[in-house]
């Protein structure tokens, strides 16, 4: 059974000038789960939570957070944690005394020490914010986040710029939200981070939902194979080989999406005698990511 | 159950932001008294009651637009306001918690400047006339706060400091506040008529006993300053929120 709903979007428009960001999103987060917003640049992310969360005021459409409270009203605030990717503090607060600030917006707040145990804070809680590294100053953005113990969380690209294990302690951190019930919209641009913390993933482009489901659904609803080279052939003729979908070339190899492998890799050792490193593997998250984010472009440009 | 007051908090997280930062609070609390020291009692000791008056206006302007208008437009840049507008913060703590701070700066101003006036000046005054040149000054800096807070609400955090000093200081010297008016050729002495600084400096000039002036006049044209800017504040905010 579907656990309760934190959000419900109806309709959702959203222009900025004559520039749609939103164009018609229909979506509904459920409770007790890592939902992962992921989309290119662009693609209406940040539009989408910053309505969610009040800070835009709706244009067209409408939205319900736990049942019918409006977005940025007091009841759906205090319930609400979030860590923006545009969001600054006043730095020369310390780290302490940013707890002790954000805890006195919420109704019961979380233990202060526990936290900054958690996230390794603990040395740091008398340091100014402005003299920490990136990676504290994102693991303290984390914890003014869920001080108020919130029942829904809202994380903006949590782990940008951090290294392996700060990483690693902010998805221990998530992951340890989510065994405690706690809702989370995860919006990042890493497809592992998805692919680990994610229950269910909704795929975001120009402004419309393109596919939605869990990890695995989204990955076997695109047919393709990732096909890693390192060749001769530039990217256009690449483009005109049999069940190509995408072509991306890196530094090293170039990497092919393909909806048959077989085909592309035949067709690919005919043309290029001097082809070296291939490799085949079927579709990831990324993979399947950029397959559908790059089909629904080239459908667009046809159009 | 949590038992510390947002409000309070918030206001202290301001207060703080104000002292950890000397590189704003001292210039602001000093750069109109070291004016005063200037042309009030090294250059035109005859002037040091009028001069005090009006470089005492001069230093509580600066502190109501500086407090408001850089501090909010630096705010809104870094991403701090839009984290409490997100959050259950009292938003408006901030705005009082701004406001006391300026308030507080224009008091420190007056008194440094007082203190100076009676010592180095030989300005003698009633204790109710030193009372009342304090208090109309510092409630008089609430319209210049409001200017403040909507050109921070509409300003980027580069262009504030600049655009401030533009206002600031030709609006200053044109209102008297540096040279008295009546020196000024008759057009400017019609310009400075028009300008709020001017009629707030009238106000503490009648207390102080060293010219008359017509409250009710003054009053309304601080007034109607203060509404202007009241609207475009409320207009800033709106557009914050994305409302066309």
């Amino acid at each position: 059974m579907d656990k309760p709903v934190v959000a419900e979007c109806s309709a959702l428009h959203h222009d900025y000038g004559s520039t749609p960001a939103l164009a018609g999103i229909d979506l509904t987060l459920h409770g007790g789960r890592v939902t992962a917003l992921l989309g290119p640049n662009g693609a209406g992310k940040t539009t989408l939570i910053h309505l969610l969360l009040g800070i835009l005021s709706v244009q067209r459409g409408k939205i319900g957070l736990f049942g019918d409270l409006e977005p940025g009203s007091a009841s759906a605030q205090r319930r609400i944690g979030i860590m923006l990717q545009a969001s600054g503090v006043q730095d020369n607060l310390t780290v302490s005394e940013l707890l002790t600030l954000f805890a006195s917006f919420y109704p019961e707040p979380d233990s202060q020490i526990g936290l900054l145990d958690e996230l390794d804070l603990v040395d740091l809680a008398d340091r100014r914010f402005d003299r920490l590294s990136g990676g504290q100053k994102q693991r303290v953005l984390f914890a003014l986040a869920v001080v108020g113990r919130p029942d829904w969380l809202i994380l903006d690209e949590p782990t940008t710029g951090l290294d392996p294990a700060a990483r690693r302690i902010l998805w221990r951190a998530i992951e340890a939200r989510r065994r405690a019930g706690v809702s989370i919209l995860l919006c990042t641009h890493f497809m592992d981070e998805a692919q680990k913390l994610a229950d269910h993933v909704v795929v975001l482009d120009r402004g419309r939902i393109l596919e939605q489901g869990t990890p695995d659904a989204i990955r076997r609803r695109v047919p393709s194979d990732r096909i890693l080279a390192r060749t001769a052939l530039p990217p256009e003729k690449l483009r005109t080989l049999p069940a190509v979908q995408a072509v991306h070339a890196g530094e090293d190899r170039t990497e092919i999406l393909s909806r048959r492998g077989i085909d592309t890799v035949r067709a690919l050792l005919a043309a290029d005698e001097s082809l070296e490193d291939l490799e085949v593997a079927g579709a990831d998250l990324e993979t399947a990511f950029l397959a559908l984010t790059d089909s629904a472009q080239s459908e667009q440009e046809a159009a | 159950m949590n038992a510390a007051n947002p409000s309070i908090q918030l206001i202290r997280a301001q207060w703080l932001n104000l002292l950890r930062t000397p590189a704003y609070t001292l210039p602001t609390l000093l750069f109109p008294v070291m004016f005063y020291v200037f042309f009030g009692l090294l250059m035109l000791r005859g002037q040091s009651l009028w001069l005090l008056c009006t470089f005492a206006t001069f230093g509580v302007m600066g502190a109501a637009l500086f407090s408001f208008g850089v501090s909010i437009a630096t705010e809104r840049a870094q991403g701090w306001l839009l984290l409490l507008r997100a959050s259950p913060a009292p938003v408006s703590a901030v705005i009082a918690g701004k406001a006391f701070g300026a308030l507080l700066f224009a008091i420190v101003i007056v008194v440094m400047m007082a203190a100076l006036a009676a010592a180095f000046g030989e300005v003698r005054l009633e204790t109710k006339q030193w009372l009342g040149l304090a208090g109309v000054l510092t409630v008089g800096a609430l319209p210049f706060c409001l200017m403040g807070l909507a050109l921070g609400l509409w300003l980027s955090p580069n262009a504030a400091p600049a655009v401030l000093n533009l206002v600031y200081l030709p609006m200053g010297f044109l209102s008297g506040l540096w040279i008295p008016s009546t020196m000024f050729p008759g057009w400017l002495q019609t310009v400075a008529e028009w300008l709020p600084p001017y009629h707030l400096a009238a106000l503490a000039l009648d207390i102080t006993g060293a010219k008359t002036a017509d409250w009710g006049h003054s009053l309304a044209v601080l007034g109607a300053f203060g509404l202007v800017f009241a609207v475009m504040t409320a207009l800033g905010w709106r557009r914050l929120a994305g409302v066309s």
